[in-house]
């Protein structure tokens, strides 16, 4: 920016006495979008008995009173299983949208076929379709085929209506690469999984990476999906904590670092990915 | 559309469906047959078994427990997308002028990646009713104590018994022979544990002297002992006490107490009063707001709803201004147009197509809001909370048992986000031209 050199004096200091308090407001701002979070981490790290007595934020004042005694506890109870059930469900479930949704918008993008416009555009309707509309009509599909409860039911699920925004994303990605490179390999007689594989495929990484980390964080964070479709021995960490929300008050030692075992891989993975979660928000904000 | 055709080399169409079948499959059997059987389900009972016709949906608009969920959604999609989106905008023309807008961007933008369970966790801690733990009220009473300053003593009373000098009457606590200058007037009090008091002076008669004087203490020691009605050595006394020497119904005078509970009236050196310690003294302090009650519940969950997407908007709408020609704002502002000008007339009105989307993607996913408000608010209030996406949950599974009304109810949400799926697909349609 070189519009410094238009201003005169006086306005380059009322410029910068301006700047200091957008600063100062910028970082109460960024404050108080942290608060909550450190609230909770402290929280799960202090004896239930400190926590019925105080503040979380006397931690400034003692900090001697942190312990990991509640995560001990909670793992000792069996949560690790449904945190081994969350993993279960999440990864087969981002592994198959990205299968499905990348062949599907390898034909949507590459090859003719009558009727393509038309089906594209039920995909992009489909995109806001609320979950509610299929809990009832899909309990009862699960109950026909014998997989209510199991985990198999909540993966095809979210796999399910993962799909729209999957296809979405990457049609739009894959109608991208240059013509020449598909028609070169077509020229070259290789069949068309081939060209799909070995040339669409590994140059949509980025698009299938920003698809990934959104696919994953929904299905990891969901919580109404399983809480109709998931029998307990299979339910994720968001329907275990769920259960325990009863009586918040008194379970705060469980619910805590739940809450905070439950969010660290996914924020993990946000700070890791954020530039994929960025472009894939730019590209298909419409879900 | 602007996908390229290939005439000679391409590939069969029935390749096309080999690719498409697995979606196709999945779509249809997950989404598009669950629309058709919702209607259908839409129109039967509870049992499924009897024909209904539009009864379903006329319970949604007469019961009054419906009507509710449906007032929430009006409010949360009249209040939380212009909330979120002109936040999103703010920040995002703030964050262009300062060094560290990568940081800023990623703390707002955190939460994007936290489960909305978890987010309800988080936001239950943050409500918490006692000013001891949950952090808004804490700050809000600090506020409002430093602003009103006046420390009540809540729960402090005098014994009742016939020996004690004084007795609570109509919340303010009066003595009760009448006070003569001369005579140290004593009001013990009971009612506050002694750790509550530990840090306090402590109590003292008054210092010899004119005027009517007295103390006012809390009248037990830890772990017992003491002698009632006497000012013990480890008993303390109780500060700032406000005291009305009373004549008939008049106030005569009235002062406080110091730190070691002691208080005089200089002007009354002869005469005969009662004292009145006033409710004012025993009110308990302002405790901050009830988040969690039914007032306040829909704001509440809201304002965490605002937490979790104001870093989406200012991210998208960020994105929109970098894409904005800086010759067009350099070109204003060189011929003296003010910033706040500039924002009007030239920002603005170029971000307004990303205005618009944040704008449509916010009220769709207002529409579906579950998790907030299920998790935030505590069952006593979640029929006052209740939104419609939560209410077909609870009433297909969540107890209700009646998947006539839930399908009703299911049907009912995807007319709402309808106008937003034909928004879609027309700009789709545009950008593809």
């Amino acid at each position: 920016m070189n519009d410094a050199t238009f201003q005169r004096g006086p306005a380059r200091l009322i410029d910068r006495l301006g700047g200091g308090v957008l600063q100062v407001v910028l970082i109460l701002v960024a404050i108080f979008w942290l608060v909550p979070t450190l609230g909770l981490l402290v929280v799960s790290l202090r004896a239930e008995t400190d926590n019925n007595s105080s503040g979380w934020w006397t931690l400034f004042t003692k900090p001697a009173q942190l312990t990991l005694e509640n995560y001990g506890n909670l793992l000792a109870s069996g949560f690790s299983s449904s945190f081994w059930n969350t993993v279960l469900i999440t990864v087969p479930a981002t592994l198959l949208v990205i299968g499905i949704a990348a062949t599907a918008a390898y034909a949507f993008a590459w090859i003719e076929f009558p009727g393509r416009d038309a089906l594209f555009l039920v995909v992009i309707a489909l995109l806001v379709v609320p979950v509610q509309i299929a809990l009832i009509p899909i309990a009862k599909l699960y109950g026909a085929l014998g997989i209510f409860g199991s985990i198999a039911g909540v993966v095809l699920f979210h796999v399910a209506f993962g799909l729209p925004f999957a296809i979405f994303l990457l049609r739009n990605f894959f109608a991208g690469i240059p013509r020449e490179l598909l028609e070169a390999s077509r020229m070259d007689g290789a069949p068309e999984w081939r060209i799909f594989a070995t040339v669409v495929f590994p140059l949509a990484k980025p698009a299938i990476a920003s698809l990934g980390i959104f696919q994953f964080l929904w299905v990891w964070n969901d919580l109404l999906v399983a809480l109709v479709y998931a029998d307990t021995e299979n339910q994720p960490m968001t329907k275990a904590l769920q259960s325990q929300m009863r009586q918040f008050g008194t379970n705060v030692d469980i619910l805590a670092p739940g809450a905070f075992l439950s969010l660290i891989i996914p924020l993990v993975l946000f700070f890791a990915f954020q530039r994929y979660f960025v472009q894939g928000l730019l590209a298909g904000s419409v879900k | 559309m602007a996908t390229p055709q290939l005439r000679r080399l391409g590939p069969s169409p029935a390749m096309a469906w080999v690719f498409l079948a697995p979606a196709l499959l999945l779509l249809a059997a997950w989404m598009v047959y669950p629309i058709v059987y919702s209607i259908f389900r839409s129109f039967h009972d509870a049992s499924g078994n009897t024909f209904v016709g539009l009864e379903n949906y006329g319970a949604i608009f007469s019961d009054s427990a419906t009507l509710t969920t449906i007032r929430n959604n009006i409010i949360w999609v009249v209040v939380a997308p212009l909330m979120v989106t002109v936040l999103g905008l703010i920040f995002a023309v703030l964050t262009e002028r300062i060094r560290w807008a990568t940081a800023f961007k990623l703390v707002l933008f955190m939460p994007m990646a936290v489960s909305l369970l978890a987010a309800g966790v988080i936001f239950r801690l943050v409500y918490e009713q006692d000013p001891d733990k949950g952090v808004a009220n804490a700050i809000i009473t600090t506020v409002q104590g430093v602003f009103s300053g006046d420390q009540g003593y809540p729960g402090a009373r005098p014994r009742e018994n016939d020996a004690a000098p004084a007795v609570l009457r109509g919340g303010a606590v009066v003595t009760k022979q009448q006070a003569q200058p001369g005579t140290p007037v004593l009001i013990p009090l009971v009612g506050l544990s002694p750790d509550a008091v530990a840090g306090f002076a402590a109590a003292r008669p008054p210092a010899a002297g004119p005027g009517l004087s007295g103390t006012i203490w809390i009248d037990t020691v830890r772990g017992g002992g003491g002698t009632v009605n006497q000012i013990d050595t480890q008993e303390r006394g109780l500060a700032g006490v406000t005291v009305e020497a009373v004549e008939g119904d008049t106030v005569r005078a009235t002062t406080q107490t110091e730190a070691d509970g002691s208080f005089r009236f200089d002007e009354l050196t002869s005469g005969s009063y009662g004292l009145r310690l006033p409710e004012s003294n025993f009110t308990a302090a302002f405790g901050g707001l009830t988040w969690l009650g039914p007032t306040l519940i829909t704001p509440a969950i809201i304002g965490a709803y605002i937490w979790v997407w104001a870093g989406f908007a200012m991210v998208l709408i960020a994105a929109g201004l970098s894409a904005i020609p800086r010759d067009a704002l350099e070109a204003a502002r060189i011929d003296g147009a003010t910033e706040w000008q500039v924002f009007r007339k030239i920002t603005v009105p170029l971000l307004s197509p990303v205005l618009l989307v944040v704008f449509v993607t916010m009220i769709i996913n207002v529409l579906k809001v579950f998790d907030l408000v299920f998790i935030i608010a505590p069952g006593s209030v979640q029929p006052q909370a209740n939104v419609v996406a939560l209410e077909m949950w609870r009433v297909s599974f969540g107890g209700g048992g009646n998947q006539g009304l839930g399908s009703a109810l299911a049907i009912f949400l995807l007319l709402l986000v309808l106008p937003f799926m034909a928004f879609n697909i027309r700009r789709f349609r545009r950008d593809e031209r």
